[in-house]
């Protein structure tokens, strides 16, 4: 991580207009060079809160979670008992593990293939002069800011199996309906949908910036030399969207590996017990519904490591897109 | 499939047949792109009318098959239940509270923060400026446990600092405000040190009227965030003296066995409908900031 963000802070440093050194104190701390200790001091006022609380409230508790995951501890009172591993045996044993973790791989790659292929496409669509994108923009972008929890809410009653709109809309087509609320596989399917109108102007106002920014002479130079649509797309305009590919692949996949407010209010991680349960939803619903807050924390640990090892990959991905 | 028409020129060597094949291309790509448009349209404002006209509609208007896009007489009475069944009042209160509190001390410890990041020496500076941003990677989510139980044992549960305290560490709007305090110009932070400004006036004289546009950015998108959050405040929570309007919305979901969805659908218009408003109004702002920090790389 350190490196990427040491090049990206010296090529920042350049395209201003700062000279060749990359540390912006030394000409500004001028007037105080002879006092470094103010400097320190007023730099330990003003960053110390902070770093104070992003220890106390965010890196403490990822420490913690690692010793909790080796004890048996009821969230609500009692002491804590030691029982080694035990808990990871028991998440590796366990039949549901599995299923859990299907659910999250399975929502977390729809949710970031889904965003991304479609941000792309709708962003090239609508990077042109057409009557009314405007208004179809903010359309499209609307539904990011209203909570997910509103948003999980109302369509539930959307997906209503009985009553609801997409039940309607399929049957105008000859299509019945799968129970969105009963069958498992179709009740991920619901809140994955969910999440993606929720969550697709994102990648989409993201793409579409990045489109604007990008240097329209190279496609049009290929275009009159004649190369296809296709051929266009792949060699000139995805490798110069590549940092905002893998920016948005990371964020993306981290924003929705955390869901729980639409899975909590549309399914409660049903049906039939673990149907639409997320790993995250598993460390609430261990820790919080069957107070079992030392398993929650091994499912906790499991699953930060998971996404740390995936991150510094997709970081090391990026870090060698950006020295071609 | 980039423009190819909408724009001038550049050479000017192609055929007239060449041109003519261009120009149908674009024509094609410019229907696609109105047929984008209104699926975008249908997909996003399809569930959103329906959610309103359903919290008009009576009982018998909404148990229906095929469904009713207009309610047979208006029945915003509602509206009436939503908030009589829960104290939306309360909620919507809870939420002000919280949002404004929580995104005032952000914004000022993001500023700050960046601020000494930038412009202050400190030794092992870039070591505390990672410190702060790899705080992004870590999931709310996952630090509930042992916070839970810290903010229980101080006694903090179903308390405004209890859901307040714990979210205040900011690390997306300290990259944000930092990334941009990069990007001021030198020349100008110079001269104002030698006309002797200190810190404080550099600041609030020179700094922050050079970051309008990424502070409105930084605000807003905390905002969103804030009103939005729902998971801490779900925990700590019990009832309608501190809990937020997200969690306000599933008591009203969960009122009684079977869900009423006139009531509920009115509800959640009444929630979502203030941050969409400051949406309509500010987005532009908004999308600023969030896109600021993808495209440049």
């Amino acid at each position: 991580m350190s490196c990427v963000r040491n090049r990206r802070f010296a090529r920042r440093v350049h395209t201003s207009s700062v000279p060749s050194s990359p540390e912006r104190t030394l000409p500004h701390g001028r007037g105080l060079r002879g006092r470094p200790w103010t400097d320190h001091a007023l730099f330990a006022v003003l960053v110390g809160p902070n770093l104070a609380l992003l220890i106390l409230f965010t890196y403490r508790p990822l420490a913690d979670n690692v010793r909790l995951s080796f004890f048996d501890w009821n969230i609500a009172g009692s002491a804590a008992t030691f029982v080694g591993f035990d808990n990871y045996l028991e998440w590796w044993r366990r039949p549901d593990t599995w299923q859990i973790v299907g659910n999250t791989v399975a929502f977390t790659a729809a949710a970031v293939v889904g965003s991304m292929v479609l941000g792309l496409g709708l962003a090239m669509l609508l990077d042109r002069k057409l009557l009314g994108r405007n208004l179809v923009r903010s359309a499209l972008f609307a539904p990011f800011v209203i909570s997910g929890a509103a948003v999980g809410v109302a369509f539930q009653f959307v997906f209503d199996p009985n009553f609801g709109l997409v039940q309607d809309l399929l049957g105008r087509i000859g299509i019945t309906a799968p129970d969105f609320y009963q069958d498992p596989t179709w009740a991920m399917v619901m809140v994955t949908l969910t999440y993606l109108w929720k969550n697709l102007g994102y990648t989409f106002v993201v793409y579409l910036a990045a489109l604007q920014g990008l240097r329209p002479e190279l496609g049009e130079a290929a275009a009159i030399d004649g190369a296809s649509r296709w051929t266009t797309f792949r060699s000139v305009i995805l490798p110069q969207l590549r940092p905002t590919t893998y920016f948005l692949s990371i964020t993306v996949l981290l924003n929705s590996f955390q869901v729980f407010d639409i899975i909590n209010v549309m399914t409660r991680g049903g049906p039939l017990g673990t149907g639409t349960t997320t790993m995250v939803y598993q460390v609430y619903d261990e820790t919080f519904r069957n107070f079992r807050a030392g398993y929650g924390a091994t499912v906790a640990t499991i699953m930060f490591l998971v996404l740390l090892a995936v991150t510094v990959y997709q970081v090391r991905i990026m870090d060698r897109g950006e020295h071609r | 499939m980039i423009a190819v028409d909408d724009r001038p020129r550049v050479l000017h060597t192609t055929t007239r047949d060449e041109e003519q094949r261009h120009r149908a291309r674009a024509r094609w790509v410019t229907v696609l792109g109105y047929a984008a448009m209104v699926c975008v349209l249908l997909i996003v404002a399809l569930p959103l009318f329906w959610i309103v006209m359903t919290s008009f509609k009576e009982r018998q208007d909404i148990y229906t098959i095929p469904v009713t896009w207009w309610p047979s007489t208006f029945h915003p009475q509602n509206y009436g239940e939503a908030t009589r069944s829960v104290d939306l009042a309360a909620y919507f209160r809870n939420s002000l509270i919280i949002t404004t509190v929580l995104a005032t001390v952000k914004f000022v410890l993001g500023v700050l923060s960046a601020y000494g990041l930038v412009f202050l020496r400190f030794p092992g500076k870039n070591f505390v400026f990672l410190g702060i941003i790899a705080a992004l990677m870590v999931p709310n989510q996952i630090t509930v446990i042992s916070n839970y139980a810290l903010v229980a044992e101080w006694g903090w549960r179903n308390t405004f600092q209890g859901i307040i305290v714990p979210l205040a560490g900011v690390a997306f709007g300290t990259f944000l405000m930092r990334n941009h305090f990069l990007s001021i110009p030198a020349e100008i932070i110079e001269a104002a040190r030698m006309d002797g400004a200190g810190h404080f006036r550099l600041l609030w004289r020179v700094v922050l009227p050079l970051s309008g546009p990424t502070m409105v950015a930084f605000a807003l998108i905390t905002v969103v965030n804030e009103w939005n959050e729902y998971l801490w405040p779900f925990l700590m929570a019990d009832d309608s003296s501190v809990a937020p309007l997200p969690i306000g919305l599933t008591h009203l979901q969960n009122n009684d066995g079977v869900t009423d969805w006139g009531p509920v659908m009115a509800g959640t218009v009444l929630a979502m409908l203030p941050i969409l408003v400051i949406f309509l109004l500010l987005q532009r702002h908004m999308i600023k900031g969030l896109t600021s920090g993808a495209v440049k790389g």
